[in-house]
């Protein structure tokens, strides 16, 4: 196996958005509204680095050159990351934090159950286990969404304001490219189509119920999954990677 | 720990000749180390002493997340990041019981946070260091934590039942957190380079001293203690905790082959405890009133996250409060 297997592309694009949301969650450690919302973002953050950890192994064994979850994570530029641009879009308030979680959550979650059924035994096992946390994460965020969307003039407007700039980031989750199409045709990754079909129903039951409106523009943002990214990324990483950069011979 | 000067309102402690027949049975409970529940009588003083400790240690678990928290988004490795995720995640979990535990005796959350963000309650002094290096994270468990520890695990057999519990609880996730500091230093002070050394030679100089201070005054200054020692809610003096903190502590540091910053200490053979020099009071006197090198950021960014936070918690009740009402709608239409 090598780098041109497009499952080593593939696990980076779950890696990747893994560790570059926990990421900016974790930035929420301490400064959340209120206590329990410190302590479910924490753990939520725990939950991601624990699944891109996961992820990025299995990309390095796929891979075949020693590189571990911490060589990926560490020691790529923006260029080589493959997360989709969702997940690099900067916190702005709590509520499109929580906006921002809900749309990934609304793919991620079916798509590992999808993944759960792989035939690539490595991949089903990662994705069963990360399925019953993001089932967690789903359902919080869910519910967030629809208080928040449904609570006073004031919550519902900034739920719908963190709706709109966030929106023309889903499609990219949701479109199949080479590699989605590959790996579905070989039975180690579901079809986005039914993966579509899911997120539209629930995202759309949700907004209902949490008096928000969809979009009408079709515009849609994308290249992350091919490692072209917004402006966020780079600031992210330098601040990520600060230490493993200056102390490269450093252990830790 | 966490709380330090905890104020008792009393000026000296009653013989039992000058206390009522209820205080006198109180007393006799607590000699008798049975524990005192939220619905039992207990003298006034008792309680809002309890309120102020319980509270500053609820406080200090809060604010405690931020110099932590500041190292989160450049952990160097995604072990040392989970690691440090769940320790920040412990301690806002002690905020939230130690709060349930201040409920008990009948004081809102909402107030205590008001006191906070107000100035009006203190938090341990500790946590108005700045977080300077990666290093200080590790020496944070190790000495913080460390220090907290010694305090708390005589607070399990506390007089107050809540508190007690709450202790035993809380002692349990401190010494995983302990632990995990020392072994983030081990890794650099053992197997690291020279600049990862240094890197920690330098936390441990900054941390060793506002960590002795962590254990409060001297006793001989200690106008408190006498009681909170009597009502068993403190059951260690501050000088013996401190004591046995560098007993402790310096075997430790030789392990990890840092130098303590002080020239004056020394094994005292005949004392069987180390010696050490003299504590710079008037530095924790300076950082409790609020000139601290952090203690203006500390409280910005709390009282930041309460302002910023409030369309979050209205829209929450908002919610609440509808699904309520449809509720009893249909119950009624039923």
């Amino acid at each position: 196996m090598s780098s041109e297997d497009p499952l080593f592309d593939y696990t980076l694009r779950l890696g990747d958005s893994c560790i570059v949301l926990a990421q900016r969650i974790s930035e929420w450690v301490g400064h959340a509204p209120i206590l329990e919302e410190d302590i479910g973002i924490a753990n939520i953050a725990l939950d991601l680095v624990g699944q891109g950890r996961l992820w990025l192994d299995l990309a390095g064994e796929i891979e075949g050159q020693g590189r571990d979850a911490d060589a990926l994570a560490y020691h790529r530029d923006a260029g080589a990351y493959r997360n989709h641009l969702l997940t690099e879009q900067p916190n702005g308030d709590f509520g499109q934090t929580i906006m921002r979680q809900f749309l990934f959550d609304a793919w991620y979650l079916p798509l590992l159950k999808g993944l759960s059924q792989s035939n690539d035994s490595r991949v089903a096992a990662i994705a069963e286990k990360a399925a019953k946390e993001a089932s967690y994460h789903h359902a919080r965020h869910t519910d967030l969404v629809i208080s928040l969307g449904d609570g006073t003039e004031e919550s519902h407007d900034r739920m719908q304001a963190a709706l709109d700039v966030l929106w023309p980031y889903t499609g990219e989750m949701l479109t199949a490219d080479k590699i989605d199409g590959t790996l579905c045709e070989a039975g180690t990754a579901p079809d986005l189509a039914g993966i579509e079909q899911v997120w539209n129903d629930h995202v759309s039951k949700t907004l209902t119920a949490a008096t928000l409106t969809q979009p009408e523009s079709n515009f849609m943002q994308s290249g992350g999954k091919a490692g072209r990214h917004s402006e966020h990324l780079g600031f992210l990483l330098a601040e990520m990677q600060f230490l493993q950069r200056a102390y490269p011979d450093a252990v830790w | 720990m966490y709380a330090q000067m905890v104020k008792t309102d009393t000026t000296s402690v009653k013989t039992r000749e000058e206390m009522s027949a209820e205080e006198r049975a109180f007393q006799d409970r607590v000699d008798a180390d049975i524990k005192i529940e939220a619905k039992d009588w207990m003298p006034e003083n008792y309680r809002k002493t309890l309120i102020r400790q319980i509270s500053q240690h609820a406080h200090s678990e809060i604010v405690g997340q931020l110099p932590e928290a500041n190292w989160l988004t450049r952990a160097p490795t995604l072990e040392r990041k989970a690691i440090l995720l769940a320790k920040i995640q412990d301690e806002a979990g002690h905020g939230l019981y130690l709060y349930c535990a201040a409920e008990t005796l009948g004081v809102s959350r909402d107030e205590l946070t008001e006191q906070l963000l107000t100035g009006k309650a203190k938090y341990s002094s500790i946590f108005n260091y700045p977080t300077l290096t990666w290093a200080d994270v590790g020496t944070i468990g190790w000495l913080v934590d460390g220090a907290a520890i010694m305090n708390q695990v005589p607070l399990q057999r506390c007089s107050f039942g809540p508190y007690s519990r709450a202790m035993i609880r809380v002692c349990k996730e401190e010494s995983f957190h302990q632990r995990q500091g020392y072994d983030a230093l081990m890794k650099m002070c053992l197997k690291g380079t020279a600049a990862q050394k240094a890197m920690c030679q330098d936390a441990f100089n900054r941390w060793w001293w506002p960590s002795l201070m962590m254990f409060g005054p001297p006793d001989k200054e200690s106008v408190h203690s006498a009681q909170s020692m009597a009502w068993k809610i403190k059951l260690n003096s501050n000088d013996e905790l401190r004591q046995k903190f560098v007993d402790q502590t310096v075997p430790q540091a030789e392990y990890l082959g840092l130098e303590i910053p002080d020239p004056n200490l020394s094994w005292n053979e005949e004392r069987g405890h180390y010696d050490f020099g003299e504590i710079d009071w008037s530095e924790l006197f300076s950082v409790v009133r609020g000139d601290g090198p952090c203690n203006r950021e500390r409280l910005a960014a709390r009282r930041k996250a309460w302002d910023d936070g409030a369309w979050f918690r209205e829209g929450l009740m908002a919610h609440a409060e509808k699904k309520s009402a449809r509720k009893d709608t249909q119950k009624n239409a039923a």
